[in-house]
This record gives C-alpha cells, sequence and structure tokens, in this order.
C-alpha cells in the first residue's frame, strides 16, 4: 500500500522551531527532522523522550569499577599474593590505594566507550552504512521535515506548511520498503 | 531587600550564647594539674578491661612518640631516648604519660576554638575567591548571585579578626598548640632543643609568622572592602556607564593573583606548622579546595534559603543547578587532592612523612576514612544526576554533608597534632562551632540585609536573568 509524506524544507531554524510548534498543535504527524547542525531546543519542540544514554553510562562504570576490583583482587592478592617492594597483599582492602588509579580508568574506559558504542548502536550507526538523506542540501544550509501525509487532505496540509515558512514542498509517495 | 527577621536574630545570638558556654564548660574541664590526670589515668586503669590496658601499655611506649609523627636527632644530648622526643615532652625530660596527656587535654578546648575559627573563616575566603573568579570569567550566570555572596564574604573582617586574635594567643604562649612555638626549641643547650624545628626558625618564628597572618588578612579584606564599594556604585552610576565594573574587574584579577600565593602560604602557617616535622607540596591546593567546595556549598545553601523566603525571585532552578554542578566537581576536585596527598605519602612510606597518616589512621580511624566518605561519595551518589541537582532539598541534603564533612576535615588536620588520641568531640567542639555559626549567621545576614539583592548594575546581569540551563 502506498504511503504519502510531505517534505518541507526551511531555510531557517527560527522559522523552522516555530514551525514544530504549529504543526504539533494541529496534530499532523512528524516523521523526521533533518538539520545541518543542533537546534538548541528543538527535541524539547518535537515532544521526544530525553535520552538515557546518561544512566547507561553510570551502569557501565559501574561494570568497569567491579572488572578493576575482581581482576586485581584476583591476580595480586588471591592468585600469587607476592611481596613487591614490601607492599602489603593480605587483603585487597590493605593495598587498595595502590590500585586506585586503575580502578579509577577502568572506571572511566567502561563508562565511556560502552557508551559510545551503545549510542552507535541505537543511532544505527556504522562503517558502510547506506546514508539515509533524502536531500543533500540537509547536509549544508537547508532544515527537512518529513510530514506523515498519510489520510490527510493534501491541499489543506500543503497549504498550512507553506504558511509556516516551508520554502519548498514535495510530495513523496512511498511504495512499501 | 532583605530584612534581619528577629527570628533568625535570636537564633544566632542563642547559638553564640550556648556555644559560648559549651565552650567555657570546655575550658573548666581541663585538668588542674598533672597530678589529676595521673589519678584520672589510674583510675581508668583500674577499671580494668583488658581493651583499655592493651590500649593503655600501646599508647604510653609507642603513640607519645608520634605525637608530631618524625624522628629529630637528639642523640647527643639525650641518648636515652634517641628515637624521637617532642618538644612538649622535652619540657620535662621526665616525659611522663601523665604528662603528655595533660598537655593533650589542655589543647583541646584551645584546638576546638582553632578548628571551629578557622573552619568558619576558610567558607568566607573561599566564597570570595569563587566571586572573584566569577567576576574576572566574566560569568553570565552568576550576577544574581553577587550580592548573596559578597554577603557570606563579608565574614572575612570578623572571621579574620577572630583567627588573628586567636593566633595571637599562641603567639602570646596563652597556649600550646604550635609546638615549633614553645621556648628553647632552636636553642641547642636547652632540654626542648630540636634540631630540625631550629632549621626552620628562618620561617617559624613568631613575629614574622604574626606579620604575614596580618598581611594576608588586611590584603584579602581590602579586595573584599573595594569589591563591595565598586559593586554598589555600578548599581547607582548611569545607564552604558561601566567604570566600576571594569574596575572591579581588573581588582579581581589582581586579589586572584595574591590570593592563590598568600593562601599557600596561609595553609602552611596556620594548618601545616602544626606539624612542623611534615611536609606536603600539595597542601595549599588541598585546603584550597576544601575552603572552596564549602564556600560554594554555603553560597547554594544561603541562596535556597532567601530564594525560600522570597527574596530572590529572579533566582531560578538553573541557577541552583549551576551552584550543584560546582559542588560535586570540586567535591571531586578535593578527593582528587586527598587521594593524591595520602596516596603518595603511603606508596613511598618515607619515615618522616608517614607519621602524618600513621597517626590520623591510628587514633582517628573512623573520623578520618568516615569524612573522606561523607565528602567524596554522598555528593558523588547524591548530585551525579542531573534532575536532583534542580531538587531544593536533594542539594541541601549534599550541603550539609559537605558542610559537615570539611569541619571533619579542618579537624582531622589539626587535632592530631595538638590533641592526638585524646580527641573527642564534644562540649569544647561543638560549643566553638555553634558559637562561630551563630557570629557568621548573624553578619552574613546583617551584611545581606544592607544592600539589595540585585546587582542591578552588572553588565551581565539580563543575561544571568535570564540564565537557562
Amino acid at each position: 500500500m502506498a504511503t504519502q509524506k510531505i517534505h518541507a524544507l526551511y531555510n531557517d531554524d527560527d522559522i523552522l522551531l516555530r514551525a514544530v510548534k504549529q504543526i504539533r498543535e494541529q496534530h499532523y504527524h512528524i516523521e523526521e527532522i533533518f538539520c545541518p547542525f543542533p537546534v538548541h531546543g528543538l527535541e524539547k519542540a518535537m515532544g521526544l523522550a530525553d535520552t538515557r544514554l546518561a544512566i547507561n553510562a553510570f551502569l557501565y562504570g559501574i561494570v568497569g569499577l567491579a572488572v578493576a576490583t575482581v581482576m586485581m583482587n584476583y591476580i595480586m592478592i588471591e592468585d600469587w599474593p607476592q611481596n613487591i617492594g614490601g607492599k602489603p597483599s593480605f587483603s585487597y582492602l590493605e593495598n587498595m590505594p595502590a590500585f586506585v588509579p586503575i580502578m579509577f580508568e577502568l572506571t572511566v574506559f567502561f563508562a565511556a566507550h560502552l557508551m559510545v558504542i551503545t549510542f552507535y548502536l541505537r543511532s544505527r550507526l556504522w562503517p558502510f552504512k547506506e546514508a539515509e538523506n533524502p536531500d543533500v542540501r540537509t547536509t549544508d544550509d537547508h532544515f527537512l521535515m518529513e510530514v506523515d501525509a498519510h489520510g490527510e487532505d493534501i491541499e489543506s496540509i500543503t497549504k498550512f506548511l507553506y504558511d509556516t515558512g516551508a520554502v519548498e514542498l514535495v510530495l513523496i509517495d512511498n511504495e512499501d520498503h | 531587600m532583605y530584612t534581619l527577621t528577629t527570628k533568625l536574630k535570636v537564633f544566632a545570638v542563642i547559638l553564640m550564647l550556648v556555644g559560648a558556654a559549651f565552650t567555657v564548660i570546655g575550658f573548666l574541664n581541663v585538668p588542674g594539674s598533672e597530678q589529676e590526670v595521673e589519678q584520672m589515668l589510674a583510675d581508668h586503669d583500674a577499671h580494668g578491661s583488658s581493651h583499655v590496658d592493651d590500649d593503655h601499655s600501646a599508647t604510653s611506649d609507642e603513640n607519645v612518640h608520634k605525637e608530631t609523627g618524625y624522628v629529630t636527632d637528639n642523640s647527643v644530648d639525650h641518648p636515652e631516648d634517641a628515637h624521637t622526643t617532642t618538644p612538649h615532652e622535652a619540657e620535662d625530660h621526665s616525659g611522663s604519660h601523665a604528662e603528655h596527656v595533660y598537655h593533650q587535654l589542655q589543647n583541646r578546648p584551645w584546638a576546638a576554638i582553632y578548628i571551629a575559627g578557622f573552619f568558619f573563616f576558610m567558607i568566607g575566603l573561599g566564597v570570595l575567591a569563587f566571586y572573584a573568579i566569577q567576576k574576572v570569567a566574566q560569568a553570565g550566570w552568576s550576577p544574581v548571585l553577587f550580592r548573596v555572596m559578597e554577603g557570606i564574604s563579608s565574614y572575612i573582617l570578623p572571621g579574620g579578626i577572630l583567627m588573628f586574635i586567636i593566633l595571637l594567643c599562641s603567639g602570646l604562649h596563652l597556649n600550646h598548640l604550635f609546638t615549633w612555638m614553645e621556648a628553647g626549641v632552636d636553642d641547642p643547650s636547652s632540654e626542648a632543643y630540636d634540631a630540625i624545628i631550629a632549621g626552620k626558625t628562618g620561617f617559624l618564628n613568631v613575629p614574622f609568622w604574626l606579620i604575614r597572618a596580618g598581611i594576608f588578612l588586611v590584603g584579602w579584606n581590602i579586595y573584599r572592602w573595594n569589591i563591595r564599594k565598586f559593586g554598589l556604585k555600578q548599581d547607582d552610576a548611569e545607564k552604558g556607564d561601566i567604570k566600576w565594573y571594569k574596575k572591579g574587574f581588573k581588582h579581581s584579577a589582581m586579589f586572584l593573583v595574591f590570593f592563590i600565593v598568600t593562601e599557600s602560604i596561609m595553609a602552611w602557617d596556620w594548618i601545616m606548622s602544626f606539624d612542623p616535622h611534615w611536609f606536603s607540596t600539595l597542601f595549599g591546593w588541598y585546603v584550597f579546595a576544601s575552603m572552596f567546595v564549602t564556600g560554594i556549598t554555603t553560597i547554594a545553601l544561603v541562596t535556597i534559603f532567601l530564594k525560600s523566603k522570597g527574596y530572590l525571585e529572579f533566582v531560578n532552578d538553573s541557577h541552583i543547578h549551576d551552584l550543584a554542578k560546582f559542588m560535586f566537581g570540586i567535591s571531586i576536585f578535593w578527593t582528587y587532592l586527598w587521594f593524591s596527598q595520602f596516596m603518595l605519602i603511603w606508596y613511598s612510606n618515607i619515615p618522616e612523612e608517614v607519621t602524618y597518616f600513621v597517626t590520623r589512621i591510628e587514633d582517628y580511624n573512623l573520623l578520618f576514612f568516615g569524612m573522606v566518605a561523607i565528602n567524596f561519595l554522598f555528593p558523588l551518589l547524591i548530585l551525579m544526576n542531573s534532575d536532583f541537582k534542580r531538587v531544593n532539598w536533594f542539594v541541601v541534603t549534599a550541603g550539609l554533608f559537605i558542610v559537615i564533612g570539611h569541619y571533619l576535615d579542618i579537624f582531622v588536620m589539626v587535632s592530631p597534632a595538638t590533641v592526638g588520641e585524646s580527641w573527642f568531640i564534644g562540649f569544647p567542639e561543638i560549643g566553638a562551632f555553634m558559637f562561630f555559626a551563630g557570629v557568621f549567621l548573624l553578619y552574613v545576614f546583617h551584611t545581606i540585609s544592607k544592600a539589595p539583592l540585585l546587582a542591578k548594575g552588572d553588565p551581565y546581569l539580563d543575561e544571568s536573568k535570564h540564565f537557562h540551563y
């Protein structure tokens, strides 16, 4: 079944922001917005949910801390508790100050890298991925809003979008993907 | 414009009176003579659980020699006690345990006053440094808080005077807080001779020490005085005339240079010289981090208080959020310095350095590590979440932990060298804290009530009012 959507192009981020607010008031559905740079407040205007990446990073950090602790407790205390320069290797706590730099670095390492990888996975980014760019100008100086026009009155929605300040409107007929 | 309420006035005065009473009780509780202490220790031993016995046999033999923690070379004069002697013991070379404890107990109320006096003074100074940084950095978020900062930093005038009086008392030998001030430490023919301290008397001598303290206090107060004046004059200036703002900017930049040098020396003079045999290069920074984070916390607490009373309608969530971020970040900076100092000394384990931490770990175990936990873990876990930093009661909770934690931090810096294992947090400690808290509250809120809470002349004020994070 064919679906229809409209690509509305804007050339100013302030106009775009205002347009997003107006469109949401009319309860038209915005599929996606393509911008050449981050527009402050766009996610709030679109009503997107907050990211949970920071929570992920915190949990990854705890994993890193645990890895460092378990690793060094096993190597330095349990497996082969040597006397190295008189450092007490009887228990983890006694020798802990020496391990703190590693504990810290591994916490940061895990938190940072796993968070970045999570970001790539969630935003579906990888080398050789085919770019999903509907219009090449969106990486340079145009903002493109994809509005779901399926089941709407094309005439009136086009008129409405034009009034919000769109400089170009394209009606797209999608076949099933 | 804030008006000082009678409620707050009465509260502060009660704090001062009760605090003063407790401090007096602390002084009255000091045993009158060595004989009394001997009797006390004997009674204590007689109760004699095995635990107590162990404790005391250990303290009398070993810990006595750890008082300021070092090895000094008195072997020529005193071969029988070659490895360590502190000036306290050296005063009377019978060096009995009772005498030692007697001196510690005598020091206790003085040390309590010193710790509380320094603690509140450093809040004022930390806020002043933060204020100067905000000015020099041309921060766009903080001008709405300038009057709060000016109010808190005004405490360095009365606090500085009190601090100087306390230092003067030590310099006049009214107490025995600083071992390097004892008569005869630099005289080779004296029983109290201490070769290491004698080598430092070029720097550590009472007149020079007091002169330095005087210069620092005057310098800091001049800046505080000027910047406040400039701020008020800028308020009255015509629109577009920012002469006073520019002047304040230049003064702040110069102050920060002056401050970082004098703050370092102040940390050596007022805190590190309690252990004249010990030294640490990052000590000045460590003390700075402590005063900075406590100062920022106090700004947040006072701001939240005034806002809750409806005096700061132009302060929004985002300002509190920024302050909380500073509290969080500088708490971690403090921990970083604490750990850097601890770990380097622990790792290399050089006897003359490590005794500093040996006394703290043995005699102050719970307090020493407990204050690290309070100052690090609580801010870390409470203030990490971005949403929590906007919730006032979270910030207040974290702030109270930070304030108490840094009081204990100063306590653990000062007490081991002055009261040693005879420490306790009782009447004199709580009393002195309450007394200075009362003076602090009264003076700070008095100053805040003196000027409008909005520094309307500041060129960054509009940006600050609309600040949104």
